[in-house]
């Protein structure tokens, strides 16, 4: 792009934004006609056109002013940065220290206010409700985190190991009459030799072509799930499937068994259930966090983070980067397939319908909003997209519009991710206050 | 194509089948091999897969319906017309989304990290199909019939063999096109532009060719195929929603790799196998696993033939 | 093994891409505790040379064979890249510099030490449970890092992100990287590219130190005639993918075809080190 010398000259006159700001206008009233202005409505039967030609006046305008605005903040951050960064340059290390300990206390605090959570809320299922479902999507992003934050795979089909995980368990437990904790590893292990059939032939070659097998490995996986229906219960899924229960005991109405509540000697409330699932996902969350941090830090993690850097350079130092990217995706594939478990056992209910191109979509973004490689930025993204479209139903309808327009944004501006700070794995020089 | 009459009426009617999915599968597949020359061109000069471009495809579809019910609420009845006007209106609408695409959401990551312009890429194919289903609706879009009528290849007792006109038109469309494309990449100054830049960008530029509109020009080309596709698609089916980007991109991707990603023919000829065994799975095997059926064949590929049919083995320049 | 054996011997090699011919029935040796260079004009396949050597191209005809003191004969053109260096431990540097830029210093040489350290990690298990073992071999890789770090002159650097850096330290850093790897037969593409007067001396003194101190070999792409002349033993000239002479720097230094190869292209790159550098 041009742009550089205008802005070290001091900022393009008005006359030059202005007609900058036109052409981009009237590339707007051309892509606006025929999505904009014209569309078609279903009168009686047959389609007719209706217009919305003062639409697409605000939105040219709009796109005009937008342009004008966004060129003239440009130019000023622009002179700005520079100026900036010849100043900067020793405060830096001092920085990121303090940055990173900045995070660590931040996700301290996350950790305890999620354990505090159903106490403080107790009497708001509602609110316990929602917090299940941003863990589980900080569970899925987490899983998506390790093949495409630190590896540098694009898995465009997460949700099929999501799905996979989950239909495991429908079936292990429906079926065979398996219980959560046994269905749980085994379910995952599933999920993982699903990422090993699929990782296998495509991972040996060009980083892209994964993309897009993945992209068709999840519309398969739905593909297949509606079709067979004696074996998934086709579009209308799988129904009744058990609950976890508390080491045995389950979350029932009193009845001859021991329930959770006799047990206990308390009054049953439905309460208690979703409680105990929220604390459920709350551990798998933690050992998931765990068990990620600390295999960052082993060779394999290293070597993620180095195959995602240069390939080349990996092969010339030994390294078999097909193996290394395969314990990723198959990693990736394992944790999707628990939080799939999870996801069936706290629904009750599947069916394909809940593992769509969106939801990959969706999972993706939180990974990809939140910076890649960081695991507090997932949680911070999902905490957002989950608790945004809970706001109003307009924001529903614009969400995964405001995701696709986000992904495109992020990348431009920060293609790691906004959170995109990266802590080495490992130090040569010891810091103080820290062991 | 000879069709034996043979006394034994099942293999009679055998064959017919046979025909009438050969005529399925090759118009099918000519709209596949469109849409995936624009995944390939777009490979070939800047070595990404461009996952809106089906979506671009959608699009094109989306303004072909607009257009035809235009064009019939303004009281135009001539067949030809009215095609020759929607494919000139799609032409031109949706080469302009080709452009935009990548001059948004690719352009500025053009030296960025090998990650980036993919999921930019990913990000404006959920922005197009949500954008479309906010603009125009999520419900499917009927249109009347436009080009109606056939004719029969071949009867017997109970089975016919039915070339549709509309399927006439778009193998004619479809081999014009093409004879066009070979030109414009064969002869004309662009079209060397175009082959340069896919061998050596650096070197190009250097020689005084502005890289950038040569890019630029490939995307709008790449759109132009795929707007035709989307206008022959919908006369075609006569339906249109916007998740079908979603799957045809899929699917035209997978005849790219299959013919030779890179190579313009060979997206055509993948294509076509494409659209056969998708034509012949469903007619003799199950039509719910036809995508299965197509996938199936993507990964095999990139197993035993990673470089396609046409394609030249890649050699990784390090 | 007799002493004549050579360490590295390339034998009528050919590479072509299409219609071009990048090496041309190329022969080779190349001999333990010896640096050999490699040298020729812009374009003549030496770079070529390196990824036929070390999996990156399958060559179209020729044999590379490595004659390891411990593992007999191997077949390098028949290896996959990481296998060249794993199992061969013939390990290169690239000329446009490959490191793993977001990564520090430090992680950079620890990742060369990825399989003996995957090793005692045992799956990645040992290394969850943080038993005694993989931490032992942890510290030991950590150690061997700050050897090369300190040897080279970096150790101030080994926190810090490694694509921050200035060229010619980066230039270091992966001929540290290359040696954590533990080669016999370590290749350097161009390594004075880029580096001042200083740096380079301070480069053919390192070179030669490897040589005499740790055993290796060295196969060395340069044109920078300076440490060239300086440090090799002996000198394999390439134009257009063939060799056109070999022999002792004086030997080459006076040899009619190579000025030739050389006027034909580039006036005085024969002695003006400097001018190759900056290239
Ligand atoms: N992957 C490839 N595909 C096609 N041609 C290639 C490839 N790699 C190298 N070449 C060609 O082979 C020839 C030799 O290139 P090479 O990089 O080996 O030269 P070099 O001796 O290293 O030159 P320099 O001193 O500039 O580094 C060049 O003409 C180059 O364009
Ligand atoms: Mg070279």
């Amino acid at each position: 792009m041009g742009e550089p010398v205008v802005q070290v000259l001091g900022g393009a006159t008005l006359a030059d934004r202005s007609k900058d700001a036109l052409a981009v206008a009237f590339v707007a009233l051309l892509l606006g006609i025929p999505m904009v202005g014209l569309t078609t409505v279903d009168q009686g039967g047959t389609l007719q056109v209706a217009t919305r030609w003062p639409i697409l006046a605000a939105f040219v305008l709009a796109v005009f002013a937008g342009r004008l605005v966004l060129r003239y903040l440009a130019d000023r951050l622009g002179e700005r940065r520079v100026r900036r960064e010849r100043s900067l340059t020793s405060s830096d290390q001092r920085r990121t220290a303090g940055g990173r300990r900045m995070i660590v206390r931040v996700g301290w605090l996350a950790f305890i206010g999620a354990l505090l959570l159903p106490i403080a809320f107790s009497d708001n299922r509602y609110v316990v409700d929602t917090a299940t479902t941003v863990l589980i999507y900080v569970m899925l992003g987490w899983g998506l985190n390790v093949v495409v934050g630190l590896a540098g795979l694009l898995d465009l089909g997460h949700v099929a190991f999501y799905a996979v995980g989950a239909y495991a368990y429908a079936l292990l437990s429906t079926q065979f009459g398996w219980g959560f904790w046994v269905a749980l590893p085994v379910a995952g292990l599933i999920a993982a030799g699903f990422g090993l059939i699929i990782g296998w032939p495509s991972l040996r070659l060009r980083g892209d072509y994964l993309a897009i097998v993945t992209l068709g490995f999840g519309e398969i996986i739905r593909v297949i799930l509606i079709n067979w229906t004696e074996f998934s219960g086709g579009p209308n899924g799988i129904t009744s499937i058990p609950r976890p229960t508390f080491f045995g005991l389950p979350f029932k109405p009193p009845s001859d068994e021991p329930t959770f509540a006799s047990f206990f000697g308390l009054e049953f409330s439905p309460v208690h259930r979703i409680v105990f699932l929220y604390y459920v996902i709350l551990v798998l969350c933690v050992l998931t966090n765990v068990f990620v941090t600390r295999l960052r830090r082993l060779p394999v993690g290293r070597a993620w983070e180095a195959v995602r850097e240069d390939e080349i350079a990996c092969k010339a130092l030994g390294i078999n980067v097909t193996n290394v990217k395969l314990s990723a995706f198959v990693l990736g594939a394992m944790l999707g397939g628990v939080a799939g478990v999870f996801f069936a056992a706290r629904q009750g209910f599947i069916s394909p319908e809940s593992f769509t191109f969106n939801e990959s979509a969706i999972i993706l973004a939180i990974v990809v909003l939140g910076g890649m490689g960081s695991q507090l930025g997932v949680v911070l993204a999902s905490l957002v997209l989950v608790l945004l479209p809970e706001l109003g139903r307009d924001f529903a309808e614009y969400r995964m519009l405001l995701f696709g327009t986000a992904m495109i944004l992020i990348m431009i501006w920060k293609p790691g991710g906004i959170l995109s700070k990266r802590e080495p794995t490992l130090r040569h020089a010891r810091e103080e206050g820290r062991p | 194509m000879n069709v034996v009459k043979n006394k034994k009426w099942e293999s009679g009617k055998c064959m017919a089948l046979a025909l009438q999915q050969l005529i399925n599968g090759l118009t099918l597949g000519a709209v596949y091999g469109l849409i995936a020359i624009g995944y390939t061109m777009v490979y070939g000069i800047i070595g990404m897969i461009n996952f809106a471009h089906g979506d671009i495809y959608m699009v094109s579809a989306f303004i072909a319906v607009s257009a035809f019910t235009l064009l019939a609420s303004l009281g135009i009845t001539s067949v030809p017309l009215a095609l020759l006007t929607v494919l000139l209106l799609s032409v031109l609408f949706t080469s302009v989304y080709g452009w935009a695409v990548e001059r948004t959401a690719y352009r500025p990551l053009r030296g960025s990290t090998r990650l980036a312009p993919l999921i930019s890429a990913i990000g404006m194919s959920i922005f197009l199909q949500n954008m479309v289903q906010l603009t125009q609706g999520a419900r499917v879009k009927p249109i009347p019939p436009v080009v109606v009528g056939g004719f029969d290849l071949y009867a017997s007792e109970g089975f016919t063999v039915h070339l549709a006109y509309s399927q006439l038109l778009i193998v004619i469309v479809t081999v014009a096109l093409m004879a066009a494309f070979s030109y414009v990449i064969g002869k004309t100054s662009f079209g060397r532009q175009q082959r340069a830049c896919e061998q050596d960008p650096t070197m190009t530029a250097l020689l005084g060719i502005n890289v950038d509109r040569t890019i630029s020009l490939t995307f709008m080309l790449g759109a132009t195929l795929a707007a035709v596709a989307g206008v022959l698609v919908t006369v075609y089916y006569g339906v249109v929603d916007f998740y079908i980007g979603f799957v045809a991109g899929i699917k035209a991707f997978t005849a790219a790799v299959l013919g030779g990603i890179g190579s313009m023919p060979g997206a055509m000829l993948g294509g076509l196998l494409i659209g056969l065994v998708e034509a012949f799975w469903a007619a003799y095997l199950s039509p719910e696993y036809k995508d299965v059926a197509t996938f199936s064949i993507l990964i095999l590929v990139l197993m035993f033939r990673p470089s396609g049919l046409l394609g030249r083995p890649e050699v990784e320049k390090v | 093994m007799s002493e004549r054996q050579p360490l590295l011997a390339v034998d009528r090699l050919t590479m072509r891409f299409g219609g071009l011919t990048a090496i041309d029935d190329l022969s080779l040796d190349v001999h333990t505790g010896r640096i050999t260079a490699v040298i020729g004009p812009n374009g003549a396949g030496k770079t070529t040379l390196f990824n036929c050597m070390t999996g990156f191209y399958k060559p179209t005809v020729g044999s590379v064979r490595l004659n390891h003191p411990q593992r007999g004969t191997l077949a390098l053109e028949a290896l996959a890249s990481h296998q060249v260096a794993r199992a061969a431990q013939v390990v290169r540097t690239f000329q446009n510099i490959r490191l793993f830029p977001k990564m520090t210093v430090l992680e950079n040489l620890i990742v060369a030490q990825h399989n003996p350290l995957q090793e005692a990690s045992r799956f990645s298990l040992a290394g969850l449970l943080g038993l005694p073992s993989y931490r032992r071999a942890e510290t030991q890789a950590v150690e061997k890092a700050v050897r090369w770090l300190t040897r080279l002159g970096l150790i101030d650097k080994a926190d810090l992100a490694a694509g921050d850096l200035p060229y010619g330290t980066q230039r270091r850093i992966e001929i540290a990287r290359a040696l954590c790897v533990d080669p016999i037969l370590l290749c350097l593409d161009e390594p004075a590219a880029g580096l001042n007067p200083r740096e380079s001396a301070e480069l053919n003194a390192l070179l030669q130190s490897l040589v005499r101190d740790d055993g290796l070999s060295i196969l060395l792409i340069e044109h920078d005639m300076n440490v060239v002349m300086n440090v090799s033993d002996h000198i394999c000239v390439l134009n257009y993918g063939r060799k056109i002479a070999e022999g002792t720097p004086e030997a080459i230094r006076t040899n009619p075809s190579v000025i030739q190869a050389y006027l034909g292209e580039e006036e005085d790159e024969r002695y003006d080190g400097d001018k190759g550098a900056a290239r």
